[in-house]
């Protein structure tokens, strides 16, 4: 793995009101890692991503993705930007007027409106197959598919244009066990196989174990630690000891272990 | 990149496709177009390509998988990318299948027509457990939620009164000038007064004022009930054992019955002060001669024909509204579409019922 950062981020300062939720936040990226971030219910892990991907305008602080200033820029040049990475939103965010094939070429479509029809939609099934759905969802409107198809649906959105790096919101929340741990291979074969920096927001715990090659952890409005897990393990901050070593933390950990 | 017909090593007589540099996605359109146009059999030379994404790979292995075209040169992930390739080569349909036109014809009206009547049976079985509801609430007088209830009569009411105010001042405005332009023609610009009074009290006062509460309150009723149906906030209720008719539905009704007339009462005045207001400025009748006029062309029966079906109006959009809003299943799309349905069923059935109302006056002789 290089050591290249693909996201900076510098000095980040978020709050609603007088609510401060991230203050003198720092944190880096490495092309190329998984990095799960975890933190506990209204520690601002969403608002971090949406800092990232320029929905929330932060009150003070330096983002860079892939060596681009994303803070104060005009909405033109973020284009380019844009269409380097995919973000795969909680509940997938998927146009419900569109079907999942039609959702997967709306971002080919505005990108590239040059590639033919029978071309889009073979890419638009490429992608679909990709993302572990059966063929037969193509058609189909988003009201129609359950939580995990919908998901993969957001997926194979977010694949669309081949991104170099991938925002996913919680993917595996929602899903059964079983779903979950389908979702975790597929995105880890994904990220080996197309070489992507993954950016996860989680609470899964077996998720974390399973995929991720580092972890950073949000809490008193920081990032107070980013490591493996064993390096986290071994630190003595409260809230850390308590997410993995509580019950659930050592039954996941147990549990790939038993793998 | 060129598509020079020169020999490889490989195959003498193909045609050699060069692809160099990046075959990405955004050379996807132009790469595609080349290939295309190369004559067969072709060969595919991929030696000199430095970056290539999964679209690019796609491209290279569709002219294998349509046209037999041979590649060469390919190299590491150029190589394992288009290998990958036919494992993701399940065609998947882009858009559900189209009936040819007339069946869809036919198939549309089809599923008018049952909409329609579940809508008819639905809403008559709605009135049935409203009515239910409300004789319970009337042997029980302690379960009235009076707070709901105020609470109603003033998001309702109260807060109606500047828009439709201004509304009707306005359209007694429009009333007034209409007929001066037509009557001055007959030199009758007087009957002006006699058309004001009668067509405001009589129909127009209740009919808008009806008209504007199915567009603020009788949506807001859909919506309101609707996201509540999809946050199971009436599952809830259901659940704790509180009846969603009593809570949510009843104080609606009942705000809609007994702030119409009072609304229509209240545009009918306004309208006949825009009417007044305009008679004075430009046809000089001044306020005093317009009030005794209208007392003795405007009898007292059109005030009970516009204020009888006021309350009527006022059942029919709240229980549009209401049984609109409790149909919300799925997603928060439905609310929007239901919301929609509750503001056009609650005017046009406003309307018909305005018509047998009109039928009804003349028969009994209140002309």
């Amino acid at each position: 793995m290089s050591s290249e950062t693909i996201i900076t981020i510098r000095g980040l300062k978020n709050s609603f009101g007088d609510q401060i939720i991230h203050d003198d936040l720092d944190l880096d990226v490495r092309r190329g890692e998984i990095l799960g971030v975890v933190g506990g219910s209204g520690t601002g892990k969403s608002v971090l991503m949406r800092s990232i991907i320029g929905l929330q305008i932060p009150d003070a602080g330096d983002v860079q993705v892939l060596n681009e200033n994303m803070i104060g820029r005009e909405e033109d040049e973020a284009k380019n930007i844009r269409r380097r990475w995919g973000v795969l939103f909680q509940n997938g965010a998927l146009f419900s007027t569109l079907t999942v094939a039609e959702n997967v070429e709306v971002p080919i479509r505005e990108y590239f409106p040059f590639i033919k029809p029978p071309l889009l939609d073979e890419i638009a099934s490429y992608k679909i197959a990709m993302s572990g759905l059966p063929a037969n969802a193509g058609p189909k409107f988003p009201s129609e598919l359950s939580g995990g198809m919908r998901k993969r649906a957001g997926l194979a959105r977010a694949l669309a244009l081949d991104p170099e790096l991938l925002f996913l919101d919680e993917p595996t929340a929602g899903l059964d066990p079983i779903g979950a741990a389908a979702f975790d291979d597929l995105i880890m074969a994904l990220q080996k196989r197309l070489e992507l920096t993954v950016f996860l927001i989680t609470h899964d715990l077996d998720t974390l174990w399973a995929i991720c090659d580092r972890v950073a952890v949000l809490a008193d409005k920081k990032v107070v630690a980013v490591g493996t897990i064993e390096e986290l393990l071994a630190l003595d901050h409260p809230w850390i000891q308590e997410y993995f070593n509580g019950p659930r933390g050592r039954a996941a950990a147990a549990g790939l272990k038993g793998h | 990149m060129t598509a020079a017909p020169t020999t490889a090593d490989a195959a003498p007589d193909a045609n050699v496709y060069r692809c160099v540099g990046s075959i990405t996605i955004s050379r996807a359109a132009s790469t595609q177009r080349e290939i295309d146009a190369a004559p067969d059999p072709l060969v595919l030379d991929l030696s000199g390509v430095e970056k290539m994404d999964t679209v690019g790979a796609w491209v290279i292995y569709r002219a294998v998988r349509d046209r037999g075209a041979k590649i060469v040169g390919a190299k590491g992930d150029v190589a394992a990318l288009i290998e990958r390739a036919p494992e993701f080569d399940h065609p998947a349909q882009v858009r559900p299948e189209e009936r040819p036109g007339h069946l869809r014809v036919m198939e549309e009206i089809g599923g008018w027509v049952v909409e329609a009547g579940q809508t008819l049976v639905g809403l008559v079985s709605f009135l049935g457990a409203v009515l239910i509801g409300f004789y319970d609430v009337i042997r029980h007088p302690r379960r009235i939620r009076w707070t709901a209830v105020i609470s109603r009569f003033d998001l309702v009411g109260v807060r109606a009164l500047g828009i439709i105010g201004l509304m009707s001042f306005l359209i007694g405005i429009v009333v007034g000038q209409q007929g001066a332009v037509q009557l001055e023609q007959f030199g009758a610009e007087i009957y002006t007064i006699n058309l004001i009074g009668r067509i405001t009290v009589r129909e127009l006062g209740t009919l808008m004022t009806a008209i504007m509460v199915a567009g603020r309150s009788g949506s807001a009723f859909a919506a309101q009930l609707g996201t509540m149906k999809i946050t199971e906030e009436i599952d809830a209720m259901r659940t704790i054992g509180v009846s969603p008719i009593e809570a949510l539905v009843l104080p609606r009704m009942a705000a809609a019955v007994i702030m119409m007339p009072l609304l229509a009462f209240y545009a009918m005045l306004m309208s006949l002060l825009g009417g007044g207001i305009y008679v004075w400025a430009d046809l000089g009748i001044p306020p005093l001669t317009f009030i005794q006029r209208l007392q003795e062309v405007t009898p007292l029966r059109d005030l009970w024909v516009g204020l009888i079906k006021a309350p009527v109006f006022g059942f029919i959009i709240a229980l549009t509204g209401c049984f609109q809003g409790m149909q919300v299943e799925g997603n928060s799309e439905e609310v929007g579409t239901r919301t929609t349905n509750a503001v056009v069923q609650a005017i046009f059935l406003v309307i018909v019922i305005d018509a047998v109302f009109a039928v009804f006056f003349s028969q009994i002789g209140w002309i």
